[in-house]
C-alpha cells in the first residue's frame, strides 16, 4: 500500500529498460512497448537525427537564420509524437522541430520560423500541434486551455506540452502545473532536462531532488525517465498520456537527457563547459543503444535498415530542395492577419509601403 | 422599447448573462467570479444561473489565467476573463503582449482568438495604491489587439456584447467610478460598433475628446462652457483601437480647436498619440496648439491626494481658454 505521496513522487532511479549497452531491463511498472513500435520508433530516430544534422548544415549554408538542435535528444523529440492520437495537442518550443515533424507536420513548413520568412508556416490545426513557442513555459497555460476545453466539449483529447529545465524556472511553469491540476486538466508535461539553460547549468535553475518532484508541490504525479531510451520514453509518457486520459488529471514526466551540441549555432559551448563532461553523454547515445538492443534481439533487418536509411535520405533531400532556393516574401504581409477586418491605419500603412516600393521600382 | 434603468455595473452583467445564453462557448472566468460575483459584482449570479463550467473561479495568477484562455479560444471557445483590478493584469502582460496580440499574425491568421480581457480600470474611487491604474496605453500599443473603453451605460452594455462576438482579442477597459453610475437605457437599441468614435455634444468652438472615465468629467466642463458662452463639442472615443480619425478629425476641423482629456499620465500615452495624430491630420483647420488635461506623471496618488491627479472641469476650462481665442 502506498501513500498518496507516494503516488506523486518518481521513481528512486529514472526508468530505463534499455541500458547504453543495449541491455534490457525488467521495470516493475513498466513495460517495454512492442516491437513493431521499437522498430517504427527506430527509423524515427534516424530520420530525427539526419534533420538535426541538415538543419545545422542549412545554418552553416546560410538558409536557416539558427537552429536549435535536439542532437541527442532525438528519443524525447521522437517518444513525444509517438505517444499521442491523431485527436490530441502538441505544444512544442524552438528546440523540438524533429517531434513536430514525428508529429506529421511538413519540415520546410515546420523550419519557417527559422528560415525567417514567417513566424509559423504550419497549419495548427492540421495535425493539432500548437505553434512553436519561444518564450519560455509561456505555451504550458495554453496547453491547459486547450485541454480544459476539450473536456468541456466532451473530447478525450489530451495534450502533451513540452519545455526544457531552464523554462521549469519561470512562473508559468508553476502556474500551468497548478492550473491543470486544480482544473485536472489532461495534460503531460514533459520537460526534457538537457542540463543546460544556454549556459546556466541545471544547477543553477534548482536545488530540487529532480524536476520531477515539484509534482507533488501541485498534487500532480511526477516520473522520470532516462531520455536517451526510448523504450523507457514510450512506456513512461504511453502511461502518463493514458493516465491523463482516463481522468486521472495532468502528469508531470521529466526526461534526463543533455544538450550536446552548444545552444545553437551562434552559441560557444566551450565557454561554460568542458569536453570531458561531454563524451560520456555520447556514448549514451538514443539511436546507439536502441541499434544495440534491435541487433541482439534480431529485430533489425536488412529491410529496416535500408527504410531507415532512406527515409533519412528522402528527409534530407526535401529539406535542402525546400530551403535551398531563396523564399519569395510579399510585403502585403506584414499586415494582414493582425485583425480579422484591418483597421484604418494598417490599411493606410499598408498603402504608404505599397506606395513606396512602385516609386523604388520605377 | 424596454426602458430600464441600470447601472454600468447591471448593464456590464447583463451584457454577459445575455452573451452566455447566446453562446454555448462563452465561458467567463477569473479571480472572484465564482459564488461573490466579482469583487464588483459584475458577475453577480452567472454561476448560479450557468453553472461552475460556464462561470468559475481560479487559481490566483493572471498569467495563466490569460494562458488559459489563449488555449480555450484555440479550441473554440470564446473566454471573457477578469483581471479584477487594473494594476493586477500586469502578471499576465507577456501572455497579452507575445501571445493574446500576436497569435493570427504568428499563424497566418489560421489562429484566431476571440477573447475579452476585463479590466476594472482607473480611479476616482478612493482606491489604495494599484487599484487606480490607467493602463490602456500599454495596450493600444501593442499591434493585434483592441482597446475598448465604454463611457455611458448603454455603451458598456451593447460594446461588450460586441466585444464578446468580435473576432479578435478585446481588452476592455471598465471605468470603475462608472460602475455605479445609472442612466435609464434601452438595451435593445443599437448603437455604434467597436471603431465608431461618437459625438456626444456639438458645439462650435471648440472640442473635447475623452474616453472613459474622462467622457462625463468633458461633458461636464461643457455644460459649465456653455453657460458661460463658449459652445464645445465632446468626442467619446469609445475604442481607442481601432482609432476612429475621421470622426474625431471632422470635429476637430468643424471647431478649430481641440482639448485631449484623459486619466492616465500623458507622456507617451493615448492622449500623446491623439495630439499627433489631430496635428499631422488637421493642422490648417487647427487655430491653436492641441492641449491635453491627462494625469500627471507621477505613480497614481493614494486616496487623500488623487483629486490633485485628476482631470476636472476647471482644469479642462483652463485649457480651453487657453487655445489662442485672441492674439496676445
Amino acid at each position: 500500500m502506498t501513500t498518496v505521496e507516494e503516488q506523486l513522487l518518481p521513481s528512486k532511479e529514472p526508468v530505463r529498460l534499455i541500458d547504453q549497452d543495449g541491455v534490457l531491463h525488467d521495470h516493475s511498472s513498466y513495460k517495454l512497448p512492442a516491437e513493431q513500435t521499437l522498430v517504427d520508433g527506430y527509423v524515427e530516430l534516424i530520420k530525427g537525427r539526419r534533420i538535426n544534422d541538415q538543419a545545422s548544415a542549412l545554418v552553416r549554408q546560410g538558409r536557416l537564420a539558427v537552429y536549435p538542435s535536439s542532437h541527442g535528444q532525438e528519443a524525447c523529440q521522437v517518444a513525444a509524437s509517438m505517444v499521442l492520437a491523431d485527436g490530441d495537442w502538441l505544444f512544442p518550443t524552438y528546440r523540438d522541430t524533429v517531434s513536430i515533424v514525428s508529429r506529421g507536420v511538413d519540415p520546410i513548413e515546420t523550419l519557417t520560423l527559422l528560415r525567417g520568412d514567417w513566424h509559423s508556416g504550419y497549419d495548427p490545426y492540421e495535425r493539432n500541434v500548437a505553434p512553436q513557442s519561444t518564450p519560455l513555459a509561456t505555451q504550458l497555460t495554453h496547453a491547459v486551455g486547450v485541454a480544459h476545453a476539450a473536456r468541456l466539449k466532451g473530447e478525450d483529447t489530451v495534450v502533451m506540452a513540452l519545455c526544457g529545465d531552464g523554462a521549469t524556472s519561470e512562473g508559468d511553469f508553476h502556474e500551468a502545473l497548478n492550473f491543470a491540476a486544480v482544473f485536472q486538466t489532461p495534460v503531460v508535461f514533459f520537460v526534457q532536462n538537457n542540463e543546460y539553460a544556454i549556459s546556466v547549468p541545471l544547477s543553477k535553475q534548482t536545488i530540487a531532488p529532480s524536476i520531477a518532484h515539484k509534482g507533488i508541490g501541485y498534487g500532480v504525479p511526477g516520473e522520470r525517465a532516462d531520455g536517451n531510451d526510448l523504450a523507457g520514453l514510450l512506456a513512461v509518457l504511453g502511461q502518463a498520456v493514458d493516465k491523463a486520459r482516463a481522468g486521472e488529471g495532468p502528469q508531470l514526466v521529466e526526461a534526463h537527457t543533455y544538450r550536446v551540441q552548444a545552444h545553437t549555432n551562434a552559441d560557444d559551448a566551450t565557454r561554460y563547459r568542458q569536453d570531458d563532461e561531454v563524451t560520456p553523454w555520447l556514448e549514451r547515445d538514443p539511436i546507439k543503444r536502441l541499434e544495440a538492443y534491435l541487433n541482439s534481439a534480431g529485430l533489425l533487418s536488412d529491410d529496416t535498415k535500408k527504410r531507415a536509411d532512406e527515409t533519412a535520405t528522402q528527409v534530407a533531400q526535401y529539406l535542402r530542395d525546400g530551403l535551398m532556393p531563396e523564399p519569395g516574401v510579399d510585403s502585403e504581409d506584414l499586415f494582414r492577419h493582425l485583425y480579422a477586418v484591418p483597421t484604418p491605419q494598417l490599411v493606410e500603412q499598408a498603402a504608404f509601403l505599397r506606395d513606396e516600393l512602385a516609386r523604388e521600382e520605377s | 422599447m424596454t426602458h430600464v434603468k441600470l447601472t454600468m455595473a447591471q448593464a456590464l452583467n447583463q451584457a454577459l448573462r445575455d452573451a452566455m445564453k447566446a453562446d454555448d462557448s462563452v465561458l467567463m472566468f477569473g479571480e472572484d467570479v465564482g459564488p461573490l460575483g466579482g469583487v464588483f459584482r459584475i458577475t453577480d449570479g452567472l454561476t448560479a444561473e450557468f453553472g461552475e463550467d460556464r462561470c468559475f473561479d481560479t487559481p490566483l495568477a493572471e498569467s495563466g489565467i490569460v494562458g488559459m484562455a489563449v488555449g480555450l479560444a484555440m479550441n473554440g471557445m470564446r473566454p471573457v476573463v477578469e483581471m479584477q483590478f487594473d494594476a493586477f493584469g500586469y502578471p499576465a502582460f507577456e501572455q497579452i503582449v507575445s501571445h493574446v496580440a500576436k497569435m493570427r499574425n504568428r499563424t497566418r491568421g489560421r489562429v484566431a482568438l476571440p477573447m475579452v480581457i476585463r479590466m476594472p480600470y482607473a480611479g476616482g474611487i478612493g482606491g489604495v495604491e494599484h487599484h487606480c491604474d490607467s493602463s490602456e496605453s500599454y495596450y493600444a500599443h501593442t499591434p493585434g489587439l483592441t482597446v475598448v473603453a465604454p463611457s455611458t451605460v448603454a455603451d458598456a452594455y451593447t460594446l461588450l456584447r460586441r466585444a464578446i462576438e468580435w473576432p479578435d482579442p478585446v481588452v476592455f477597459m471598465e471605468p470603475k467610478k462608472l460602475y455605479w453610475a445609472k442612466e435609464e437605457v434601452d438595451l435593445t437599441e443599437d448603437v455604434p460598433g467597436i471603431g465608431k468614435a461618437v459625438v456626444r455634444r456639438e458645439g462650435a468652438d471648440a472640442t473635447l475628446i475623452a474616453y472613459g472615465p474622462s467622457v462625463p468629467i468633458a461633458m461636464e466642463a461643457a455644460e459649465v462652457a456653455a453657460a458661460e458662452g463658449r459652445q464645445l463639442t465632446v468626442v467619446d472615443l469609445r475604442s481607442v483601437v481601432p482609432f476612429d480619425d475621421e470622426t474625431v478629425c471632422a470635429a476637430v476641423r468643424r471647431t478649430g480647436r481641440a482639448v485631449v482629456v484623459a486619466e492616465a499620465s500623458g507622456f507617451a500615452s493615448v492622449s500623446s498619440e491623439i495630439v499627433a495624430r489631430v496635428t499631422e491630420r488637421c493642422f490648417h483647420s487647427l487655430a491653436a496648439p492641441v492641449r491635453r488635461v491627462t494625469g500627471f506623471d507621477i505613480p497614481y496618488p493614494p486616496p487623500k491626494l488623487e483629486k490633485y491627479q485628476l482631470p476636472g472641469v476647471d482644469r479642462i476650462l483652463d485649457a480651453v481658454d487657453d487655445l489662442q481665442w485672441e492674439d496676445s
